[in-house]
């Protein structure tokens, strides 16, 4: 299992947009990924339910995790996307 | 006037500052809640009759997204992705199992999830309503009975609703809504946002919304936040005057800001980035009385943006204005918009804690390289560069940053009054900097002690509020005192009868985002630099924020009926 631990660049959290974006990247990516705000409970990385009710805001950390054969490769993807502001 | 105190006048939250007199088209209700009663039919059934209503829904949100476009397109899309989320179906095949009816077990999962985006409150608060809107749908596939949706009359109508989620929105025909109406949502739903994107007049929040009925004339006037049911003749006809007047406005010559007297009031425009430059010189902006530069640094990334970047983007901004005045402030980052590199700390408060000129002050080298940029921008160019620090509170401060923005050959350094005890000290700090920049969104949150953030205080973020007019009146008495220039640059700005006041307690320019020019131009022009003055008494001596802003427009309206 591969994990990871970011800081979301998203000047609004991973609300909306963000999250939309992260989720379906997460559903594509075909594993197993799941995200956890701080220390809490993780959750689904592909519900998009599951990650705004984090409510995970700007400059908080979190954490993926991922299993599969490509686990690292899908978390470099996804890292990318949580680094990134997609807010104006 | 007289029957005024008849008619049934509602107040909520205005979006603009527009008014508008239509008739009225109710959203129909939302679908009683499913009862909790066990299913005649077996487990399969239902849960196959629930993949297929939320799938049906899923489709049709899309296919609305796709129509829609826009940012509108991006909350169907997120809408359509929670009809089908895997954690919400866990949910709905756990109730299924129990022998529930797909209805309660599809209302129950949304419910859950709804609940808890509703507790976090602020802006996930407000998402409860789309998750609601989903919830609605599927229900009301599964029942048979049409989505709760929006009205579409043959003519135009004034949209009353609880609240318009973004699926009901992208249905409207924009065209037909003269203004909106809704008993929930605050300044930044769903309403809001489209009213202010599609600049419809709209008052939100209007909590007994519901007393509307179909068919009803009202007014719906956003620049006073209320909706008059069944107005009198005299108050149409003042509606009318009004929109004719705004009307006149939007065609009017863009003329330098000034009051009916030509005592001027340079009308400046705030900005977030260059690109923004060129529109507002259009629009008849006089300059610019607040350039951010925070999305200069989180564009950035990770770190801050180079000396040569920042020198590139300012010299664009400059080039914008040659011969006019551009007020830039420097980096305002704190525990709010927290940026790696320059505080990495938790704050319980954050807006009290180590943000703007506090941050810069402990990373000090990055308000060097800024003010390095800056400097050489302005050796480059026409403009006339004035620099100013935000959150400041003190005296000390001011000396601090204006002695070393010197050090680079800043010739005009000044600092943002957004914290109470900076107003109270004016004629320190004023002899100490070069100008002060009122900044009206801060000091209210300041001086009221209500986060600008938190919706449930958002009655007390009123910049009409006599306590922080005083402390206006006392940075413009120490301004004229000392010929020092005093400007404003927050909303307070931006609403054409406030400004007036503004000016009267001794404000000297005016900064405001673009669209909002055209109507403080006009209001301006109505009134002497005598007027205004006796307009900013009758504010200072209110109660409170509501009792300001009326007895102000009362006054208003009897001097100009006095002149006509």
């Amino acid at each position: 299992m591969a994990e990871r631990t970011v800081r979301i660049g998203s000047s609004h959290g991973l609300h909306a947009r963000p999250a939309k974006l992260f989720t379906q990247a997460a559903a594509a990516s075909g594993a197993k990924v799941t995200l956890a705000k701080g220390s809490g409970k993780p959750v689904n990385a592909s519900s998009i339910l599951g990650v705004i009710s984090l409510g995970v805001d700007f400059g908080d950390y979190v954490t993926l995790t991922a299993d599969g054969d490509n686990a690292d490769a899908v978390l470099d993807q996804l890292v990318e996307l949580l680094v990134t502001d997609h807010d104006e | 006037m007289s029957d005024t105190a008849t008619h049934s006048t509602l107040t909520g939250t205005g979006i603009g500052q527009g008014v508008v007199v239509g008739v009225v088209a109710r959203m129909s209700d939302p679908l009683p809640e499913p009862q909790d009663t066990p299913s005649s039919r077996t487990v399969d059934e239902e849960t196959e009759r629930a993949r297929a209503s939320l799938s049906v829904v899923a489709r049709d949100l899309e296919a609305r997204g796709k129509t829609a476009g826009g940012t509108a397109a991006d909350v169907l899309e997120a809408q359509a992705m929670m009809a089908e989320d895997p954690m919400l179906s866990e949910i709905i095949d756990e109730s299924l199992a129990r022998g529930t009816t797909a209805e309660r077990a599809v209302f129950e999962a949304f419910a859950s999830f709804r609940d808890q985006l509703a507790a976090m409150g602020g802006y996930l608060g407000e998402r409860a309503a789309d998750l609601d809107d989903v919830s609605q749908r599927v229900i009301a596939n599964l029942s048979g009975v049409a989505a709760p949706g929006v009205p579409n009359p043959d003519h135009p109508f004034v949209l009353v609703a609880r609240d318009l989620a973004p699926a009901d929105t992208a249905m409207l025909d924009l065209d037909k809504v003269l203004g909106l109406v809704t008993s929930d949502g605050g300044p930044t739903s769903h309403t809001a946002i489209l009213a202010r994107e599609k600049s419809i007049v709209a008052v939100v929040g209007v909590t007994d919304a519901a007393t509307l009925a179909d068919g009803t004339t009202v007014v719906v006037d956003a620049a006073a936040g209320t909706v008059t049911a069944a107005p009198s003749d005299d108050q149409v006809a003042d509606a009318e005057r009004r929109i004719a007047e705004r009307e006149a406005a939007a065609v009017a010559p863009v003329t330098p800001g000034a009051l009916a007297d030509g005592t001027a009031v340079p009308l400046l425009a705030n900005l977030g980035s260059s690109a923004g430059a060129q529109a507002a010189a259009d629009a008849g902006a006089e300059g610019v009385g607040l350039f951010r530069t925070e999305f200069l640094f989180l564009d950035a990334g990770g770190s801050a943006p180079t000396v040569e970047q920042q020198r590139e983007h300012y010299t664009r901004l400059l080039q914008a204005f040659p011969g006019k005045k551009v007020v830039v402030r420097v980096l305002d980052a704190g525990a709010d918009k927290p940026l790696p590199f320059l505080n990495d700390a938790h704050e319980e408060n954050p807006a009290l804690g180590l943000r703007g000129l506090r941050a810069l002050r402990a990373s000090e080298d990055i308000l060097r390289e800024q003010l390095t940029a800056l400097a050489d921008a302005d050796k480059a160019t026409e403009a006339d560069l004035w620099v100013m620090a935000p959150m400041v509170s003190t005296v000390e401060e001011t000396r601090y940053f204006v002695e070393i923005a010197r050090e680079y050959g800043i010739k005009t350094a000044g600092v943002m009054v957004e914290v109470p005890s900076l107003a109270l000290l004016a004629p320190q700090v004023l002899a100490a900097s070069d100008f002060a920049s009122i900044g009206t969104n801060d000091l209210t949150q300041y001086t009221l002690a209500a986060d600008r953030m938190l919706g449930s205080v958002a009655a007390l973020q009123d910049p009409w509020h006599p306590a922080v007019l005083r402390l206006v009146g006392e940075v413009g008495a120490a301004g004229a005192a000392t010929g020092k220039p005093v400007g404003i640059c927050g909303e307070a700005a931006a609403d054409p009868l406030l400004a007036v006041v503004l000016v009267g307690l001794g404000a000297t320019t005016l900064s405001m985002s673009t669209p909002a020019l055209v109507d403080v131009r006009a209001s301006l022009l109505k009134y002497t630099i005598d007027e205004a003055r006796q307009l900013a008494e009758i504010a200072l001596a209110a109660d409170g924020a509501a009792e300001s802003r009326a007895a102000v427009a009362a006054a208003a309206l009897t001097l100009k009926e006095a002149q006509s």
